[in-house]
């Protein structure tokens, strides 16, 4: 099977920053109040904390708010990994990951046990993540509640007072209109029985995968400019009815190139005759279990 | 009983120099229906929305007997206020579409209330949806389908559906047959009258038709002005009525 | 056999090149200067700077290269570096009524102290094609009156002491929130609905100014003012307690003279709407003014009946660059979630097939 799939070294090693910047883009005010926002975050596990994001050399949804929360908590010795969609290799996380080599001269590496920080969008690696290791989520939409109620004023009293009934009536929607839940990313979850979180855009696959995590989880917002955490061993659970319990994507058949029956499948279109393949997409996951099996 | 259920106290409440209520007290005994009656811009309307927590009053001291115990309601956090309004209590509004979400179906609009309650099994919602459809006498195979779909008529008694799902003691009412036709509006007080008598609810409603009150209220208020010019039982007021205000009123309607 | 789409390093890297080589265009042409940007594209300068809420002229000229010309794109490149900068304090307020005015305009008086001064302006002019402009070195010289002493005090100021003008807010000493260091939350003062709409974009601003005259949420409003110039920029550093001058900007400032029937509280009277831009940005400061005027609905007592006037609406989307981020976000991947749906849809139409077919089946 030929692939071309970028190098194997699992660490490329530091490089020369670029000198009109300092260590990771911001400066250390910024970092300060940003380490701040986090602190405040981690305490309250799943509550958004507002703050004053700042504009960064890229475009607003693409990513601000996880670079400001990378860029805040990185030091000289991290290994960062950056994945959208699951892989490297995506235009946008290959973005992300040159501009903090050429801000911050930090080693990369693509392979999710080596990396101390991993910056993501969509997914959560299939590999378990540790102790000590942080993964930092880009969220579009921090507000689980914002297309159910668009005011602002509205929302933040519902998380205060603990009144999500609304958040259920969207679920009992669902159902009603399709005979199951019809929401599958962004899936809503309960933080420790007490915010009601949104996950990011990441497949509702990946919800489990957030409760009891050894790893901490830190959301950033840009545009919206909210943070929030998820502390490590945190209790998440996914909303559901007792009769329409939450339950993951699964695929008739394995990863074609891995042979992955545990992981979450893209679909690629070979040809215009309706031929498709299915494989992970989680690209450090596939090619590992492919270099074990070679 | 030997105590009310609901009591306001010296209640005023000012927009600018205009005076809505003018220090307003009474008290609503368990099981009794009030009604409130005056033309519009009385201040009846301003009234029921401050009693019932919607706006805050200027002044006023409101108690709730809730288990033995007197709940101080102007003195009251948001979030427990909230959770009366959507257990305990109920406000019907005038206008349905102020008092359902139009963009979810029937079913949804009734077990919104369950849900926000805790209640977390579909299938129970739902009966207990079907059983309030019922009760309002909607066709239960509507359930699905959206209020936007629904007659004036069925818009209204799916409001009370909803208002009515978690078992309240005490209901509000803002002219709950304001904006229907005359014989829509017979049903929905047959409906009301029999609803009100069966799960023995305590009610205050206001209305400008004294139709509507003579039919549902034991008791009745006249406003005038920002003020309660009477106060007395139903048939009293509106056979002998004291005030000039009153007898107006009541002539005018009456002979109709 | 296939090969999943791989090596977006390589394409990146090329992509950047072919733009730097489309920016460059044909070389046999010379390239423009920043210096040149700056003089004779000054009214994109000037908004760059505005909303980049930046005051740099060369950097916002930079930004106009880099970014060939697409000013959002440009206003995004000075947020960007303006993030790397570090905050040291606060200007004292502009004072300007002590402008050296170039153009100051007011619809309200035909004349008044300080006068009515034209300056540089389109206003009036026939907009023909000058095809004189295809060639260089070939314009009118215009005649420049000395500069004038006499004082151009506020218009609005002259209301006021008449007592048709509603009082401004007092003065609290109190320090205005900053956008750019506290995120923005609701309900918002109006010192910081001014600085988001200072921010905002001009098109937006002007798309919902423009409403406000049609009749969602009118004002009567009426140009009180307009004036464009020179003013000072003073600070006080804390070790000295005294202010110094740290140079001169250019800035225009529009106020907006509004009927008001008055409310309960309040006697009939004339409100203000204010609007202000870095530079010349007149369409901008006016349409600031008016929006700023219609988000005063609720402090007034007005009904809210109209986009203009609701203040989560416009603060919310007024930003160009987190505008434009968010819309184009949608030109990432989004493999996974639509992978997801994906699975969805097709779950979903198998489930009414069998529905379907059983029910034929019963039929049959």
């Amino acid at each position: 099977m030929s692939q071309s799939i970028i190098s194997p070294a699992i660490i490329s090693p530091a490089t020369q920053i670029d000198p009109n910047y300092n260590f990771a883009y911001l400066n250390e005010q910024t970092k300060k109040m940003i380490r701040r926002a986090l602190l405040k975050a981690i305490a309250i596990p799943g509550y958004q904390v507002p703050f004053a994001g700042r504009e960064m050399p890229m475009p607003y949804g693409w990513g601000t708010g996880g670079v400001q929360i990378t860029a805040s908590i990185l030091t000289p010795d991290d290994v960062l990994k950056v994945i959208d969609q699951g892989a490297d290799d995506t235009t946008n996380a290959v973005s992300i990951r040159k501009f903090f080599q050429r801000t911050a001269g930090i080693a990369t590496t693509l392979n999710t046990s080596t990396a101390t920080v991993i910056q993501t969008r969509h997914r959560i690696p299939e590999q378990k993540l540790q102790q000590g290791q942080i993964l930092v989520y880009q969220v579009p939409i921090p507000e689980p509640l914002r297309f159910l109620e668009p005011r602002e004023t509205e929302t933040r009293k519902m998380h205060a007072f603990e009144d999500y009934g609304l958040m259920h009536v969207k679920l009992y929607e669902d159902i009603s209109q399709h005979g199951h839940i019809a929401t599958t990313y962004a899936y809503p979850v309960m933080v420790e029985d007490r915010y009601v979180m949104d996950p990011s855009p990441i497949p509702k696959f990946d919800n489990p995968k957030m409760n009891n995590n050894p790893a901490l989880q830190l959301f950033g917002a840009g545009r919206e400019k909210r943070i929030y955490a998820i502390p490590p061993y945190t209790k998440v659970v996914s909303l559901d009815f007792e009769d329409h319990p939450f339950e993951i994507q699964a695929w008739d058949q394995p990863c074609e190139i891995c042979g992955a029956g545990d992981s979450f499948l893209d679909e690629v279109i070979m040809d215009d005759q309706g031929t498709r393949m299915f494989v992970c997409s989680d690209s450090d996951y596939c090619q590992s279990r492919s270099e074990v099996q070679s | 009983m030997n105590q009310p259920l609901f009591s306001v106290t010296n209640l005023s409440k000012k927009f600018g120099k205009t005076i809505a209520c003018n220090d307003i007290s009474f008290d609503l005994w368990p099981g009794e229906i009030l009604g409130i009656v005056g033309e519009s811009g009385s201040g009846k309307t301003t009234l029921l929305r401050s009693i019932a927590g919607l706006i805050k009053p200027d002044q006023a001291t409101i108690n709730y007997q809730h288990k033995n115990k007197t709940l101080n309601i102007d003195q009251m956090d948001e979030p427990e206020l909230r959770h009366l309004q959507r257990t305990e209590w109920a406000f019907v509004h005038q206008h349905p579409r102020d008092g359902l979400r139009m963009n979810v179906s029937a079913g949804a609009n009734i077990g919104e209330r369950l849900m926000a309650n805790g209640w977390r099994h579909y299938d129970d919602i739902r009966a207990e949806a079907i059983k309030w459809l019922e009760a309002v006498e909607i066709d239960a195979k509507r359930i699905d389908d959206l209020p936007r779909t629904f007659s004036g008529g069925m818009q209204q008694r799916l409001q009370i559906a909803r208002n009515l799902v978690t078992n309240p003691r005490l209901i509000f009412m803002d002219e709950p047959t304001g904006g229907l036709d005359v014989s829509v509006q017979a049903r929905l007080l047959d409906l009301l009258r029999g609803l009100v008598r069966d799960l023995g609810l305590s009610a205050i409603i206001v209305t400008h038709d004294l139709a509507v009150a003579r039919l549902l209220s034991n008791r009745l208020m006249v406003m005038k002005d920002g003020q309660v010019i009477e106060h007395g039982l139903t048939d009293q007021v509106l056979e002998d009525p004291q005030a000039a205000y009153s007898q107006l009123l009541v002539s005018s309607i009456l002979q109709v | 056999m296939f090969v999943a789409v791989k090596g977006g390093e390589k394409a990146i890297n090329n992509a950047h090149k072919l733009l730097a080589e489309t920016r460059r265009g044909d070389t046999s042409i010379p390239e423009i200067s920043i210096e040149q940007i700056e003089q004779q594209l000054s009214l994109s300068v000037d908004r760059v700077m505005s909303e980049g809420a930046l005051y740099d002229r060369l950097l916002a000229a930079t930004a106009i290269k880099q970014a060939r010309g697409d000013l959002i794109e440009a206003i995004f490149l000075v947020r960007a570096s303006r993030t790397t900068l570090t905050s040291f304090g606060y200007s004292q307020p502009l004072n300007t009524s002590e402008m050296q005015i170039l153009r100051r305009i007011s619809a309200t008086y035909k004349d008044l102290p300080g006068g009515q001064v034209l300056g540089p302006t389109f206003d009036y002019t026939h907009r023909l094609i000058d095809k004189n402009l295809e060639q260089t070195n070939n314009f009118p010289t215009a005649i420049k009156a000395p500069a004038s002493n006499e004082a151009t005090p506020h218009v609005l100021g002259l209301l006021s002491d008449e007592g048709l003008m509603e009082q401004p807010p007092t003065d609290t000493d109190a320090e205005p929130n900053d956008l750019t260091r506290e995120p923005l939350s609701f309900p918002a003062d109006r010192d910081t609905r001014l600085q988001s709409l200072a921010r905002g974009d001009e098109g937006f601003l002007l798309a919902l100014a423009y409403s406000t005259q049609r009749g969602y949420a009118r004002t009567h409003p009426f140009a009180g003012e307009i004036r464009f110039g020179k003013v000072a920029v003073e600070f006080t550093p804390e070790e000295l307690g005294f202010s110094l001058e740290l140079g001169e900007i250019q800035i225009t400032e529009c106020e907006m003279v509004n009927q008001f029937t008055g409310s309960k509280n309040t006697p009939p009277q004339f409100t203000r709407g204010y609007g202000i831009t870095f530079g010349q940005g007149e369409r901008k400061a006016m349409s600031m003014a008016l929006v700023d005027r219609a988000l005063r609905a609720e402090e007034l007592s007005e009904d809210l009946v109209a986009p203009a006037q609701d203040e989560e609406f416009v603060l919310s989307h007024c930003d160009n660059v987190q505008a434009t981020g968010f819309v184009e976000h949608l030109k990432l991947p989004h493999y996974v979630d639509f992978q997801a749906e994906l699975e969805l849809v097709r779950k979903m139409r198998a489930e009414q097939n069998v529905n379907q077919n059983q029910t034929r089946e019963a039929a049959e």
